[in-house]
């Protein structure tokens, strides 16, 4: 019995926008499930009396003067840019509606910021 | 004047560039050539920057004739993993999704190699995104290894290592994320570095595992190494994981460790059984217990240590590494850069095919790995326990390094395979970094060398594990070995290369 | 018709103004040309990391004391991941578990009552860039916004009517104006405010299932958003019906809440502490430090107006509304002013002319505090006419004269000597004597003998002691 079902991996797939083939989908079951279950040896470590390990280094958050540095010109910003319309990075249109997407972020133009859709 | 560097080590060729006895740009041109004529059969190179290369080589030699410093690796010809950023020039990772992406900045790490006077030759191959350990994984090329062809190099630093072997630049850099600089150096023969985490700044550095990912140097000697280990390393104010001490006397140190007959008298080297585990390669296993009796005849002491966690290593790295990927790789949406799907109609078909065809097998089996294990329920059970693990494990090393100075193991349980061998199996290959990913958890600093060769003529990696900031000891003992061996000064038959 | 008892929880995001952005250092002043304050970390390169900005982390604590938050001695910033493009990393830096600040209060009034409402948490977070709707088939994206420092304030359930939510959203601007750490302007998006709304039958305890209300960008929208959520919510609930947990926009043209277009799927933001910035401490000593600077509030400041200085609720409200108004009137009362008429020429006068009122603070002032407070003298020591004082003011306020000098240069010194005076309301008197005779049947021909007085005076005599000459020379 896998450790996950091709049914997750296909909701996952979606979460990490990841378009995956049928035969993808199966490959992945088989690995992600391998190791899943590798993985899942670590139970038997017992962590109850230690602390989360999130930086390798022993010093706290240095913090910078609040000065601004000259920003990169508009050309080096949207150089790379793989569809560049004016002075503006181009998607395909967003959810129309009042406000757009979630996140957090309202204010002028509906730009919030979006989590789930965008067709 | 041609010149002829093939057997110059890094700082060797910088003390004639700043003496003026060679031209940078004609060292320049000797390694150009053999690009040109070897590189072809081994893939160690994604871009070669010839025009570049033979611009900063003439600003060298040019500030040298001025009366300027030019310089502590003054004309060194370097090569580049394609994961730094380099202004200008392209850098992909080896990637689809980053095909054609030239970087506007450059990478603390490269910025601070041009300012020593080094001179990139070009951006070397490695696995997609750093994530493998065969170099199998870039979307462009395998790299193959120079000492067998068939073989694999290492990974994910495969080029950088194998371009080192073959001398096709007389150093490199790369980066260690679980093992990905020392697997591939002992693979190929070489030196690879990883140091303290923080040592060497990350800002320009594609990240794949933010907690996890050191940038390093390779070279064919431990001096190389630790020369341009030097000029890399220090504080960045645009890395906020960045060391604030300054940078160590590496060359120093590994100076030292050539000096007198028993230049380690007084180190106490800890071996750990955990790291000589069975189903190890028994050549492996006899070349290290040897340099281990060497290491004891240049003065050091030996002494039994215990890393009891080590068996929980792979798991805990893996956990944390492929959560902190697929958060780092959610950038790659074909909007501000690199490769964008044709023909797509919306924002959701944007993102999936853009990523679905960008991305190659492993960064996608890690993405998808890395969102599994953040999902809200099983964050505890998974990256929440990883955490606490890698304390553990980083625990088990400061307990050692009471007991001892540095810890000695193998590199990689074997010896370079063939092509194709693991490829099938995703958990036999992250297996092959069983004896390197623990320094990474913690962010302690590990060096690996030659020690030896099978008798099918593959070599075989010795490592030196220290602890945090402590490069200097990890320099020590790595150049006494050296020096009172020769498997450095082998080279790869170049037959194999053309 | 059940009687619900409205439940609101808000959210406010405050932009900080801070030169640069939270993370890295491009500009973070609003309305630059759209992608020209950009740098390689807010735009999401790969290899960029980011860094933190120290003004951030003061200007945050300023805003939590000020609320009596507990700030946390270490806090951690998180990743937050979702796909969207004005989000460059496909994820936000947020706060996650270890936010900045834990509780606080915010207090203001409500028509006149003080409230007070509980603050869950308060933590820091960067802006995402903007979206544009373009033409038919595609957006645009603008990432200058894209890292601005944002304050995320978030309020207990404790607001109970749209009104006070309204209210409640107007002290936080006020409060990030008198702290001076942003700008707090809804219709340029630096306050922004989001609401979740839940009915219960009143006298119940357990919650309602809330709805997200969003696209609120100003306080008459809060206020009306909001209510329109309650009336929509009541009917549903009247006709039998299940609120549905989903997040709406307020549509302020057709004056309605619509349910946003998405998928089922939960919003799995997969959190996880940020593994470039390690923890934030703040040490004891920085803690003291910052003590040490806050401004008084704005309640404190309405405490004292209407409390010893005597000022009706209505003035103390007008004065506290803006730091600026405030300080200015607590000069003009330092220079020896009495405050009711500091408050009424503050607010009559000052303010009809300055424009915005953050021009108060500014050092070249046409009438500083000192000159008003002097002008307040000569009108309560009977140099100067209550009526002439107006016209002097404009004259003050144009010409950048003193009180004093005008009063002199134009010899508008009211004229409160009683044997001048006396002199000229005989001859007045003597010039009228219809009017005279006809003034005991027609007491209110005093206003005729007094506008003559004054016409005769140029208007400077002092209206009370005519009023009293008059009275016993026409008696």
């Amino acid at each position: 019995m896998s450790r996950i079902t091709a049914d997750e991996v296909r909701e996952l797939a979606l979460l990490a926008r990841l378009r995956l083939s049928d035969d993808e989908v199966a490959r992945m079951t088989g690995d992600l499930g391998a190791i899943l279950e590798y993985v899942d040896a670590l139970r038997a470590l017992d962590t109850s009396d230690i602390e989360p390990m999130t930086h390798a280094v022993p010093f706290d958050c240095p913090a910078r003067a609040d000065e601004t540095a000259p920003s990169l010109p508009l050309d080096d910003a949207l150089a790379n840019a793989p569809r560049r319309d004016g002075d503006f990075f181009q998607v395909p249109r967003i959810v129309p509606g009042p406000g757009g997407g979630q996140g957090g972020q309202g204010g002028q133009g509906g730009s919030t910021g979006g989590a789930e859709d965008g067709s | 004047m041609t010149v002829d560097a093939r057997g110059a080590t890094a700082v060797a060729i910088a003390d004639k560039v700043r003496a003026g006895t060679w031209l940078a740009r004609d060292v320049v041109e000797h390694y150009l050539e053999r690009i040109a004529r070897l590189d072809g059969a081994l893939g160690c190179y994604l871009l070669v920057d010839a025009e570049g290369a033979r611009r900063r080589a003439d600003a060298v030699d040019a500030a040298r004739k001025a009366g300027r410093d030019p310089g502590a690796l003054a004309g060194v010809p370097l090569g580049i993993k394609d994961i730094f950023c380099t202004r200008g020039v392209e850098t992909t990772c080896a990637s689809a999704i980053l095909r054609g992406f030239k970087p506007p900045y450059e990478s603390t790490a490269t910025a601070r190699l041009a300012a020593a006077g080094g001179v990139m030759l070009g951006k070397l191959n490695m696995d997609e995104f750093a994530m493998g350990s065969s170099n199998e994984n870039s979307s462009v090329k395998p790299v193959r290894n120079p000492w067998s062809t068939e073989h694999v190099p290492g990974g994910s630093s495969g080029g950088s290592a194998a371009a080192v072997a073959a001398s096709l630049c007389a150093g490199s850099i790369g980066t260690d994320t679980g093992g990905s600089i020392r697997q591939p150096a002992a693979l190929c023969g070489v030196v690879g570095v990883k140091p303290t985490y923080g040592l060497v700044s990350r800002y320009g550095v594609i990240a794949f595992a933010s907690s996890l990912d050191h940038p390093g140097p390779f070279g064919r000697t431990v001096e190389d190494a630790a020369a341009l280990l030097e000029a890399m390393a220090g504080p960045d104010p645009l890395d906020a994981t960045s060391i604030p001490q300054p940078v160590g006397a590496y060359r120093e140190a590994a100076r030292a460790g050539r000096a007198g007959a028993t230049p380690l008298a007084g180190v106490r080297l800890g071996v750990p059984d955990e790291y000589f585990q069975p189903g190890m390669d028994s050549e492996v296993e006899a070349a290290v217990r040897a340099a281990l009796d060497e290491l004891a005849r240049a003065g050091a002491t030996l002494v039994k240590v215990s890393l009891p966690n080590t068996k929980y290593a792979i798991a805990t790295y893996y956990l944390i590494c492929t959560a902190e990927a697929s958060s780092n790789l959610a950038r790659y949406d074909g909007v501000k850069y690199g490769h964008r799907a044709a023909g797509v109609s919306s924002l959701e078909e944007l993102y999936t095919k853009t990523r679905g065809e960008g991305f190659g097998r492993e960064p996608k089996r890690r993405i998808m790995l890395g969102a599994y294990v953040l999902r809200a329920g099983y964050y505890e059970a998974y990256y929440g326990k990883a955490l606490r693990a890698r304390r553990k494990l980083a625990d088990d090393f400061s307990a050692a390094f009471t007991k001892c100075d540095a810890i000695i193991t193998p590199t990689s349980p074997v010896p370079a395979f063939k092509f194709g061998e693991r490829m099938g199996d995703p958990l036999q290959m992250y297996l092959a970094d069983v004896l390197t990913v623990a320094p990474n958890l913690a962010g302690i600093p590990a060096v690996s060398q030659p020690c030896g060769f099978t008798k099918s003529g593959l070599p075989i990696g010795l490592q030196t594990i220290g602890p945090a900031l402590g490069e200097q000891i990890c320099f020590r003992v790595a150049s006494a070995y050296e020096a009172r061996t020769d498997w450095h000064t082998r080279r790869p038959p170049e037959s194999n290369a053309s | 018709m059940t009687d619900y008892e409205v439940v609101i929880g808000l959210e406010v995001h405050v932009q900080l103004a801070t030169r640069s952005k939270i993370f890295s250092w491009s500009s973070a002043a609003f309305g630059a040309e759209p992608n020209t304050a950009t740098d390689p970390v807010c735009l999401g390169l790969p290899g960029a990391l980011p860094v933190l900005n120290r003004a951030v982390v003061d200007a945050a604590e300023d805003g939590q004391r000020a609320r009596g938050s507990k700030i946390r001695q270490r806090c951690r910033f998180a990743r937050k991941h979702y796909f969207y493009p004005d989000l460059p990393k496909g994820f936000q830096i947020s706060q996650f578990d270890e936010p900045i600040c834990d509780g606080g209060t915010v207090h203001f009034r409500l028509r006149g009552e003080p409230r007070a409402v509980r603050l869950v948490r308060i933590h820091l977070e960067e802006d995402a860039g903007k979206n544009i709707h373009a033409d038919a088939g595609k957006s645009l994206v603008d990432l200058n916004r894209a890292g601005v420092p944002l304050c995320e304030i978030v309020s207990e359930p404790e607001v109970r009517s749209a009104d006070e939510a309204a209210e409640y959203v107007r002290a936080i601007r006020t409060l990030v104006r008198y702290l001076g750490i942003g700008d707090g302007n809804m219709e340029e998006g630096s306050l922004r405010c989001d609401a979740n709304v839940s009915l219960r039958p009143r006298g119940t305890t357990t919650l309602g299932t809330k709805t997200e209300i969003k696209n609120m960008n100003s306080f008459k929208n809060v206020r009306d958003a909001i209510e329109h959520e309650v009336k929509r919510q009541a009917a549903v609930l009247d006709g039998g019906g299940r609120i549905v947990q989903e997040t709406r926009l307020w549509d302020p043209g057709r004056g309605v809440t619509q349910a946003m277009r998405s998928k089922e799927q939960a919003h799995d933001y997969r959190y996880f502490p940020e593994p470039d910035l390690p923890p934030v401490v703040v040490s004891d000593a920085a803690l003291a430090a910052l003590r040490a600077g806050l401004p008084e509030l704005p309640e404190d400041r309405f405490a004292r107006y209407t409390g010893p200085l005597g000022l009706s609720q209505q003035d103390a409200g007008v004065l506290v509304a803006e730091r600026e108004i405030a300080a200015y009137f607590d000069a003009v009362v330092a220079a020896g002013a009495p405050a009711k008429r500091a408050a009424n020429w503050v607010i009559n006068d000052v303010l009809a002319r300055v424009g915005d009122a953050r021009g108060l603070g500014a050092a070249d002032l046409p009438v500083p505090p000192a000159a008003l407070a002097e002008l307040c003298r000569l009108v309560d020591d009977d140099t100067l006419s209550g009526k002439l004082a107006k016209d002097v003011f404009a004259r003050m306020w144009s010409e950048r004269r003193s009180a004093a000098d005008i009063v002199a240069a134009e010899g508008l010194a009211q004229v409160s000597d009683g044997g001048e005076l006396e002199d000229i309301c005989r001859r007045v008197v003597a010039e009228h004597p219809t009017e005279a005779s006809r003034f005991k049947d027609s007491p209110k021909l005093m206003g005729f003998f007094v506008g003559q007085v004054m016409k005769a005076t140029g208007g400077k005599a002092n209206p009370k002691t005519i009023n009293e000459i008059l009275r016993r020379l026409l008696a």
